[in-house]
């Protein structure tokens, strides 16, 4: 949704964040791990909340673009962080991999120190990123194989 | 009075010990895991997912296993394990239009924009077994192609739509969506309701059902507006962000069926519709759910219900497999007690007709039959 505001630097900065969130969310927990030690350094991850198993209940649309309904619900996994007495960090994903939501609610953390987000924004964000778009155009081109290209055949005479 | 009964702790155990024994099976044979059953099987996992109404892939692998195969009782799982968990939120609706497209197809449409993509379908395979199945042989990688371009693929309903020639999505009056996990089906039942309900019934059940509808039990002319596969983001507003955020993606069916015209002296005749929607790669389950959606929509249009497809109180009370399966398996645990009191109401009623016939044949001078001597001595 776009209002008026959606241009001063704290939108954008949660724009970035959302973004981030978002990546960690769809990583998986070794990918997570090995980065965390690359970068996390000594930051101990002190648990705030969590991680605890719970559900989201996902919503659909009547017709595809209507009143929303709810279609059924799915396994997620939320945890809260902080690091060293500093910064919190927030992440919920899907499945039950306690893990996962560990670091990405660190990694969500360390995002927020601006000494430290150019070094996530390059080494774990784009990573990720750049790892699922490959991943959806290979599935893509896999489909566009399937694709089916009509032609017409002129019966008889014109 | 009422006399409880024990027993059987020994018999329990000891078969829970052989099932998991039968379960198991063959122990020269390798252990199934959840890997080969995720991505071997992953259509009847899909199904328990989506009837369970709990999207976890590796779950209801794990479910498929416990119950050998038996979906409803793996779906039966899966609910109760939801029940263990606390909901922390709902998902902003999904939006389908934005879907990572692995199947798209339309029987109304060649041109459609986006095009028609098969994806990984048994259609028009011969459906005869193939003997490589016997084996374990390699498998040649899929075919890929650079796709076309990148350009939206709209859903054919909001194409059609441009024109008004067909039925519109409805509006959202932002309202929160009924939910029949937190409070029980009530009639009339709102179309969220129904959705809802038919999204996580029994495939097998709503199949039936809309089959019905187009042998005439119902009025439908349906085609198939569009099928469409594919994963979509799902996403949850947090207060601990203050935005929406992904939590990951969820593989959902999705089909549009288009139905004949509606229409009255105000407003020119349209295409109706019904919706299907469900979790993973099901099309015969999102086919057969919007048949039925679009049946039970029968009172919007002024269409006489007579059909078991247009009764939402018939259709919704009887489409959940795990309640329809608790109630028809419980007749298979002890009855004892009921059942004396059935003797022995039969046996005092066989009692007053024998006394009855007793005095007809005293004056008859006859025997009484054989059946007629039953004295219900069996089983005491």
């Amino acid at each position: 949704m776009h209002h008026p505001d959606d241009t001063t630097s704290s939108s954008t900065l949660d724009n970035g964040r959302r973004r981030a969130v978002s990546a960690f969310a769809q990583a998986d927990a070794a990918f997570l791990r090995e980065a965390w030690a690359k970068l996390g350094g000594s930051r101990e991850i002190l648990p705030l909340r969590g991680p605890e198993n719970g559900l989201v209940m996902v919503r659909g649309r009547a017709g595809g673009g209507g009143a929303p309904f709810n279609l059924g619900e799915a396994s997620v996994t939320r945890a809260s962080v902080r690091l060293d007495g500093a910064m919190v960090g927030h992440a919920m994903v899907l499945g039950r991999d306690g893990d996962r939501a560990t670091f990405a609610a660190a990694f969500d953390a360390l995002w927020q120190v601006e000494a430290e987000r150019e070094g996530v924004e390059s080494r774990v964000v784009a990573v990720i990123e750049t790892a699922l778009a490959e991943v959806d155009r290979e599935r893509r081109s896999e489909t566009e194989a399937t694709r089916v290209d009509f032609f017409t055949m002129m019966r008889g005479e014109d | 009075m009422y006399v409880a009964v024990k027993g059987g702790e020994a018999a329990i155990a000891n078969a829970h010990r052989l099932l998991a024994d039968r379960r198991r099976g063959d122990r020269a044979v390798p252990a199934l895991t959840l890997v080969q059953i995720a991505g071997q099987l992953a259509l009847a996992v899909d199904r328990v997912m989506a009837e369970g109404s709990l999207y976890d892939p590796e779950l209801a692998a794990m479910a498929v296993r416990q119950s050998r195969g038996d979906l409803i009782e793996a779906i039966f799982l899966i609910r109760a394990y939801r029940t263990t968990l606390p909901r922390f939120a709902a998902s902003r609706p999904i939006d389908t239009g934005a879907m990572l497209i692995e199947r798209r197809i339309s029987a109304t449409y060649k041109d459609l924009p986006g095009g028609l993509l098969l994806g990984p379908t048994f259609d028009y395979t011969h459906r005869l077994i193939e003997p490589e199945m016997a084996e374990d042989g390699a498998v040649p990688a899929p075919a890929s192609r650079q796709p076309a371009d990148d350009g939206p693929a709209p859903r054919v309903t909001d194409i059609l739509g441009d024109e008004a020639l067909i039925e519109g999505d409805g509006a959202d009056d932002g309202g929160e969506p009924a939910d029949l996990t937190r409070s029980p089906l009530a009639f009339p039942a709102s179309r969220d309701l129904r959705l809802q309900a038919l999204a996580r019934g029994d495939e097998g059940f709503l199949l039936g059902l809309g089959y019905s509808t187009q042998r005439g039990y119902g009025r439908t002319h349906p085609f198939v507006g569009e099928i469409r596969i594919g994963e979509v983001e799902v996403e949850v507003d947090l207060p601990e962000f203050g935005f929406a955020v992904t939590i990951g993606r969820v593989r959902v069916t999705e089909c549009q069926m288009v139905s004949q015209f509606t229409g009255s002296k105000d407003v020119p005749p349209k295409f109706t519709r019904g919706y299907g929607l469900v979790f993973g790669q099901l099309e015969r389950k999102a086919m057969a759910m919007s048949l039925v959606d679009r049946a039970l929509r029968a009172d919007e249009f002024d269409e006489e219900r007579r059909a078991p497809a247009q009764d939402e109180e018939f259709v919704l009370a009887h489409s959940d497999n795990v309640q329809a399966t608790g109630f028809v398996e419980h007749l298979k645990l002890p009855h004892y007690v009921d059942f004396q009191a059935e003797l022995g109401l039969l046996r005092t009623m066989r009692g007053d007709a024998n006394e009855d016939r007793n005095q007809a044949s005293k004056i008859g001078e006859s025997e009484p039959s054989a059946l007629d001597r039953g004295d219900g001595s069996v089983g005491e």
